[in-house]
């Protein structure tokens, strides 16, 4: 079941086309990464499903409901981390943690002290003194203590450290375990890679992919190294073949998703030794993309 | 100090650089506004013996306490009619000028985050206070020289080349003056927001205490850095001593701002940022709550702000009553004003005065709600089930109360400081139902603001003309006789002299229907537009 679809949305700010008919589907209990780069559109995607912008045409739906027309009925379910947090600078990160959970009208006082502990935090202290990893984490804390059905989370690690970042990975996993959803953006790829079950990468306003990191590694090339006990002949010659580096025993080389069958069949003739495979990083997908739209 | 000032140069070109819009127009501003002024005297006043009598008038406290002391009432030429009618406002508009750019290129660009990029620069400690105050220096110099080569070119009668620069030096002193004392202040508070609270607070102190003084008390005036630049006694005496002793405070003011500037961190104030609560009280728990708390400050301020300003007309009852009675030309001339109701014109122009004053803490609520939206934070309650009525409507109801507190607490202050030096000084109740009348012209401001807010939001900052233009219309709608139509167009154009006269129930009912209608236009835009953030 869908819990939030996004159907061919476009947003225009005056002459600038920050999202060009784009499209999402998240299922309940699913957590779905949203990676692009700088600039991609991830933030504006994000308040069209807050309801915050409204969309220019096209449709987005949360819970089966309108994003703009049925924002508050929505909110009542969703809890948000915004990328950029901007706080109060004279109230402290306790008040502000209080008031952001009254809001939904819960009080869950046991989770949000068992948070502010989890993520080392120091209520007592102004918003104004705060870092922006502090900032980060009194939205964090705010949003995992809300007992939502989605949570939105915009670049919510751009400023935590390493620590802190296994804290939030512990808090969405929670959170996934119990049933519920999670639409993640991100820029950091090893993040996204971790956490989630599906991605969409947006680019330039534009979805140039989305599937599970299954689907979208098939698609992709996968590093193969193999040791055989016959010498191998070159392999230059075979189709799918890249970045070829040829020993005495072997090969290394990267081979394309829909090749790999063929070429480890052709291999199998000269009595594989060894043979070690390593799915491509998120991070190869990445470039990989850039460098075939470039 | 040569390294605490590295880079001074460079740092004042790019001030520069930022205002070279701004500077300009405020100079040209002043200087167009004093010069057209002045032009205009000659028919306002003509040479006679009605002159005089017009001087005479302008010895009521009513008067005095707006415009300051009247000097050289005995020969009153134009040149003693220009320095008392016009220089006072022009040198609190040049103190106003001075306040928001200090402010802009100290705390606010430090709060932003701008000088931290320039301190990893090589750049003296002292270089961006320095670099503020020499360019404001040379502001309020250029002002200064503009202002006084334009009224000596206009050579009218008594306003002789002496005298111009005396009051384009008052104007230039002034401005120093405030300059320094805003980047004393921007020392000691962490927010920009504080900075400027307390300068305009020291502003309106100075302003008072000059009031109070030039009908009661000549050492009070000395005291008021305004008071004390206005015994120059321009076009009349020409006093030097009082524009020397405020640029030597000014001088001070600033070598004490210097010390305190290096002496702390950056982004720091003076004293270190307190703890709080741990958890929120339970009044903030709603966006209500939320807007309560965030303006609290602003609110407490002001009333008390308000509860001085009427005090401080309070506290002069009993030298009005005073000038009543020793005024005999006031009894023959006059005799329609003369008496008791001098004390009732008092009283009257005093709750004119009040609605501007009251409109100012209201409009900084609701326009709060853009600041809001520009810092980035209207989405933590939008994004949670608020809805948008809910988020603009504390933010209304937050600056229609404030308006009506403001109201009645001024008239309280007038009446309990008027009542411990005179007997039965006024009816309270008749007095606090006629400032009321006035609220719902406040509220039109209110109304003006947040359908810039819901509809137009980068015009938000217009309402402030607005209400510039209506303190302009009304400050000198009699004193240049302007057409009556200019006084129309302010939201209390057409309310009677209270308590003087009666108002119209209609009049007020009317004020309060437009006033209904614009929030409505506001919340309904505001309900359907895009928020950034
Ligand atoms: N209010 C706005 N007016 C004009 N352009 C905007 C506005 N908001 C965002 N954009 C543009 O839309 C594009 C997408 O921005 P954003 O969604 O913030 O990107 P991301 O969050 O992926 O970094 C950018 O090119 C940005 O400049
Ligand atoms: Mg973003």
């Amino acid at each position: 079941m869908a819990v939030l679809r996004v159907n061919n949305v476009t947003k225009r700010f005056g002459h600038v086309t920050a999202l060009a008919g784009i499209n999402l589907e998240v299922n309940q209990g699913e957590v779905y990464g949203f990676i692009g780069p700088n600039g991609a559109g991830k933030t504006t995607t994000i308040r069209i499903l807050l309801g915050i912008l409204q969309a220019t045409s096209g449709s987005a739906q949360i819970f089966g409901l309108d994003a703009w027309r049925d924002a508050v009925e929505i909110h009542k379910r969703i809890a948000y981390v915004p990328g950029d947090v901007s706080l109060w600078p004279n109230l402290t990160g306790g008040e502000v943690i209080d008031f952001f959970v009254k809001l939904r009208g819960a009080n869950h006082k046991s989770r949000r002290d068992e948070l502010i502990e989890r993520f080392d935090l120091d209520p007592t202290k102004k918003c104004g003194t705060y870092s922006k990893g502090n900032r980060q984490k009194v939205a964090l804390v705010a949003a995992f203590a809300a007992d939502a059905d989605l949570y939105i989370l915009d670049e919510p690690t751009s400023g935590l450290d390493p620590l802190m970042e296994l804290v939030f990975q512990e808090c969405v996993q929670e959170v996934k375990a119990q049933g519920k959803s999670v639409f993640l953006s991100s820029h950091i790829l090893s993040e996204v890679e971790k956490l989630c079950d599906r991605v969409s990468i947006i680019r330039q306003g534009q979805i140039i992919e989305s599937g599970s990191l299954k689907e979208l590694r098939h698609l992709t090339r996968t590093r193969v190294r193999v040791e055989t006990a016959q010498p191998l002949p070159s392999l230059k010659e075979l189709p799918g073949i890249h970045d070829l580096e040829e020993f005495p025993s072997g090969a290394a080389f990267q081979v394309d998703g829909d090749k790999l069958g063929d070429v480890i069949g052709y291999l199998s003739q000269f009595q594989i030794l060894a043979l070690e495979s390593a799915p491509p990083t998120l991070e190869e997908l990445f470039m990989h993309h850039y460098k075939g739209a470039e | 100090m040569r390294q605490l000032l590295v880079n001074t140069f460079p740092l004042a070109r790019l001030i520069l650089r930022r205002d070279r819009v701004q500077i300009p127009l405020w100079l040209l501003s002043l200087l167009l506004f004093t010069v057209a002024v002045a032009a205009a005297f000659p028919e306002l006043y003509p040479a006679g013996p009605e002159r005089q009598i017009i001087a005479q008038t302008f010895t009521n406290p009513a008067l005095i306490s707006m415009l300051g002391p009247a000097y050289g009432i005995h020969n009153y030429h134009l040149g003693a009619i220009m320095a008392h009618q016009m220089l006072l406002f022009t040198m609190v508009v040049v103190a106003i000028m001075n306040i928001l750019l200090a402010i802009k290129h100290t705390r606010r660009d430090e709060e932003r985050g701008r000088i931290e990029v320039i301190r990893s620069l090589p750049v003296g400690r002292l270089a961006n206070a320095a670099a503020t105050m020499l360019v404001l220096a040379c502001t309020n110099a250029v002002l200064g020289l503009l202002v006084s080569i334009g009224l000596g070119l206009l050579g009218l009668e008594g306003m002789d080349w002496t005298g111009s620069f005396f009051f384009g030096g008052a104007l230039a002193v002034t401005g120093l003056f405030f300059a320094a004392s805003t980047l004393f202040f921007a020392q000691l508070t962490e927010t920009s927001r504080t900075a400027m609270a307390y300068s305009f607070g020291f502003l309106g102190l100075s302003f008072l205490l000059r009031a109070v003084g030039d009908i009661s008390s000549e050492t009070l005036s000395l005291l008021s850095p305004l008071g004390l630049v206005l015994r120059a006694q321009v076009y009349v005496e020409n006093h030097f001593w009082p524009l020397g002793t405020a640029l030597l405070a000014a001088s001070l003011l600033t070598l004490l701002a210097f010390r305190l500037n290096t002496r702390r961190d950056l982004e720091a104030g003076l004293f270190p940022a307190k703890q709080g609560p741990s958890r929120a009280s339970r009044f903030l728990g709603g966006p209500l709550g939320l807007v309560l708390r965030l303006e609290r400050t602003t609110i407490i301020g002001w009333a008390v702000g308000m509860l001085v300003l009427g005090a401080s007309y309070g506290s002069v009852f009993a030298d009005v009553e005073d000038f009543v009675q020793s005024s005999e030309l006031y009894q023959q001339v006059l005799p329609d004003i003369a008496g008791a109701s001098i004390l009732g014109q008092f009283v009257a122009m005093l709750l004119s005065l009040l609605p501007m004053l009251a409109a100012v803490p209201a409009l900084l609520v609701i326009l709060k709600l853009r600041a809001e939206e520009k810092a980035g934070r209207t989405e933590h309650l939008l994004a949670r089930a608020v809805t948008r009525v809910q988020v603009m409507g504390s933010f209304l109801g937050t600056a229609l109360a404030t308006a009506v507190v403001m109201q009645l607490v001024g008239v309280l202050g007038l009446w309990a400081a008027a009542s411990a030096v005179v007997a039965d000084p006024f009816p309270l109740g008749h007095t606090l139902l006629s400032s009321l009348a006035y609220v719902p012209a406040v509220w039109i401001l209110v109304g003006l603001a947040a359908l810039c807010v819901g509809t137009a939001p980068k015009a938000a900052a217009l309402v402030w003309f607005y209400l510039g233009y209506t303190f302009f219309a009304d400050y000198f709608g009699s004193l240049l006789q302007l057409p009556a139509w200019m006084a129309r167009l302010t939201p209390w154009g057409h309310m009677p002299n209270v308590p003087l006269e009666a108002v119209s129930p209609w009049t007020v009912l009317a004020t309060l229907v437009l006033a209904v209608v614009l929030m409505t236009l506001g919340l309904v835009g505001y309900s359907k537009r895009d928020i950034y953030g």
